[in-house]
């Protein structure tokens, strides 16, 4: 399946070029740039481990991009996103947020439904990867690599 | 001295005197920043003066009768005189008027849009000294705002909650609006959604029929909206609308929606104030999204020189607290100017409004903190005019294509693909610095190149456009009709 979180999923995949453009918009309009990475892709999950701290006062869009990059060699097989935050008064929230690598294969859920009564169901989505423990749960090192871009 | 003794006497004899000496009336009066203000268009009877009309409407939405009455002089009765302190001629417009008034805070209770629009849209629309009147627009002081809940959760909110950002969020109501059984029902929700959409929801008039009773839709529609979240690993939600009788029915439809899990519920605002104000204190503490179909609205708000503007109810509703609001397309099938659209907008989402006559906004207001209400784009639109609609409402909108998903040629899930990869386009074009409203065509084109449903979306209704002169406009301005 693909995971079509975020705010491009349904167009290919971005090249590095295309991120870069995004992060120029974001930064442009002086919302701070994070990199983000998970390995649990649960539609709830909002918190992505951090790639360091935002980019708070970055004004080029290169070094923003350099992170990602960097991100996305060291988790290959993991969710990258950038997120872009605005921080003016009555915003205070997440302006824009894409997904900027992905595992080469995504596994994803499990819809479990469990009876009650009155023909009430109770409904749980599960990501497969999450049966794995952490560090199994996306195959880094083989050769089915994630990459994106290019 | 003696002078003012007269006249005081005169104020105070039984009998029919005009209002304007009444004292509602008051030209020299320079509203409080704690007044709520109100401007109306007023058409008087052959022979009665704007001022005295003015005046009239001043005294009928507050303290005044007919006639004079020595009760007034128990009280500090030009405290809770509204006073029309404006009448200015409608350029264009023969025999209209627009009146100024102003009210004291205290004449209005605390958190209440029915107390409030029983005093200012109450006895007065009957007036016999007058042939028409409309509400244009009303200042609300922030010291009376801050009475009010407002929205439940608000833009922001519904974001974080949803997890979507940067772009409108998209949606359709289920199509034929009734007569579908709670299964198939299910089954176009499910298609919708998983084809790309967020939402899909309920049509204004699905309650609970004899073809499909509510808790059975409910059912149904929880098990398309888990199925469309396994598929996308997306937060989907679709708008069961609790619109019924009584609150106890209500409550007990919104109980259920929240026990399995949806994320939002929705009203028709044929349900009343009282109801929504009761529906919006249950959406927030029940952490449930609150959307309104305004059903009914144009009944009162599209003809030009009587009934209530749509941006006065839009103020009303963000105050009373809904979290979605049909606010109109601009280029889809019903009512709404672009510049009507643009202040109802602006009006639902901004936290300061100022005043501005082309758009149809006679005050600046003051939003304070409350969050904003996310204006809902439904009625006639489709995937090619993506770029106008992103022109003309922005990123903070749900677009919603019912016929635009449903009667893709081929098939509903084709057809919320189309819409989704059209927006997501149009999104990325324009952060890339394109001239999106002008390339807007060639965007859509070169998408399509890439997906064959937005393809066959361009050729389908590529063409259709609404082009109809509206009905409702602002006065300082040409209006644009294509």
């Amino acid at each position: 399946m693909r995971i079509t979180q975020g705010t491009f999923s349904y167009l290919p995949d971005l090249t590095d070029g295309e991120i870069s453009a995004q992060l120029g918009y974001a930064l442009g309009r002086g919302w701070a740039v994070a990199v983000e990475f998970t390995d649990d892709p649960h539609p709830r999950n909002v918190l992505w481990e951090m790639w360091g701290l935002p980019m708070f006062g970055l004004a080029d869009p290169e070094g923003a991009m350099q992170e990602v990059l960097a991100c996305r060699a060291q988790y290959p097989g993991h969710y990258v996103r950038v997120s872009a935050y605005d921080a003016s008064l009555g915003r205070q929230t997440t302006a824009l947020s894409f997904i900027a690598g992905r595992p080469a294969a995504e596994p994803g859920f499990r819809l479990d439904r469990q009876e009650t009564t009155d023909r009430r169901l109770r409904y749980s989505l599960h990501p497969y990867a999450a049966d794995r423990p952490r560090e199994e749960r996306y195959a880094e090192n083989s050769e089915q690599n994630g990459t994106q871009g290019g | 001295m003696a002078q003012v003794q007269q006249q005081e006497a005169q104020r105070w004899s039984a009998g029919v005197i005009p209002y304007a000496q009444m004292g509602y009336y008051a030209p020299d009066y320079a509203p409080a920043g704690t007044d709520l203000l109100a401007a109306f268009r007023i058409t008087p009877q052959p022979g009665v003066p704007p001022e005295e009309a003015g005046a009239a409407v001043a005294g009928e939405s507050s303290t005044a009768t007919w006639t004079v009455v020595w009760t007034d002089r128990l009280t500090a009765y030009d405290h809770y005189q509204a006073k029309c302190y404006r009448v200015e001629e409608v350029p264009g417009r023969e025999g209209e008027y627009l009146a100024y008034i102003a009210y004291d805070i205290d004449l209005f209770e605390e958190g209440s849009i029915p107390n409030l629009t029983s005093s200012i849209i109450g006895n007065v629309f009957g007036f016999k000294a007058l042939k028409a009147l409309r509400l244009e627009d009303m200042r609300i002081p922030l010291h009376y705002t801050k009475t009010f809940q407002g929205p439940p959760h608000g833009i922001v909110m519904e974001r974080e909650y949803l997890n979507k950002y940067g772009r409108p969020l998209l949606g359709a109501t289920t199509k034929p609006k009734l007569g579908l059984s709670a299964r198939n029902y299910g089954r176009v929700v499910y298609e919708a959604l998983r084809g790309g959409l967020d939402f899909t929801k309920d049509d204004e008039n699905i309650n609970s029929q004899p073809f499909m009773r509510w808790r059975d839709r409910f059912l149904f529609t929880m098990e398309a909206v888990n199925r469309a979240a396994e598929r996308t690993g997306e937060i989907k939600g679709h708008y069961l609308n609790v619109t019924a009788a009584t609150m106890e029915d209500m409550y007990e439809r919104a109980d259920f929606a929240a026990s399995l899990g949806s994320v939002i519920v929705m009203v028709d605002l044929t349900v009343g104030y009282t109801a929504l104000h009761s529906m919006a204190r249950w959406a927030r503490c029940n952490g449930v999204l609150l959307h309104l179909h305004r059903a009914g609205h144009s009944t009162y708000t599209r003809q030009k020189a009587h009934g209530v503007s749509f941006r006065v109810l839009a103020k009303w509703c963000r105050l009373i607290g809904v979290d979605h609001i049909h606010a109109g397309t601009v280029v889809g099938k019903l009512e709404g100017d672009p510049a009507s659209v643009r202040g109802y907008y602006d009006t639902l989402r901004e936290a300061r409004v100022p005043a501005s006559p082309g758009n149809g906004i006679y005050f600046d207001q003051d939003w304070g903190s409350m969050p904003g209400t996310m204006p809902v784009a439904s009625g006639g639109i489709h995937a090619g005019q993506m770029h106008q609609l992103l022109h003309y409402l922005g990123e903070d909108v749900v677009l919603q294509f019912g016929g635009g998903t449903i009667g893709h040629p081929l098939g509903i899930a084709a057809g919320a693909t189309a819409n989704r990869v059209a927006t997501e386009a149009m999104i990325k074009a324009r952060n890339e610095g394109r001239d999106f409203l002008t390339e807007g065509a060639d965007i859509l084109r070169d998408a399509a190149r890439r997906c064959q449903p937005l393809q066959v979306a361009l050729d389908t209704w590529g063409e259709v456009a609404f082009n109809y002169e509206p009905t409702d406009t602002p006065d300082a301005v040409v209006t644009p009709t294509a």
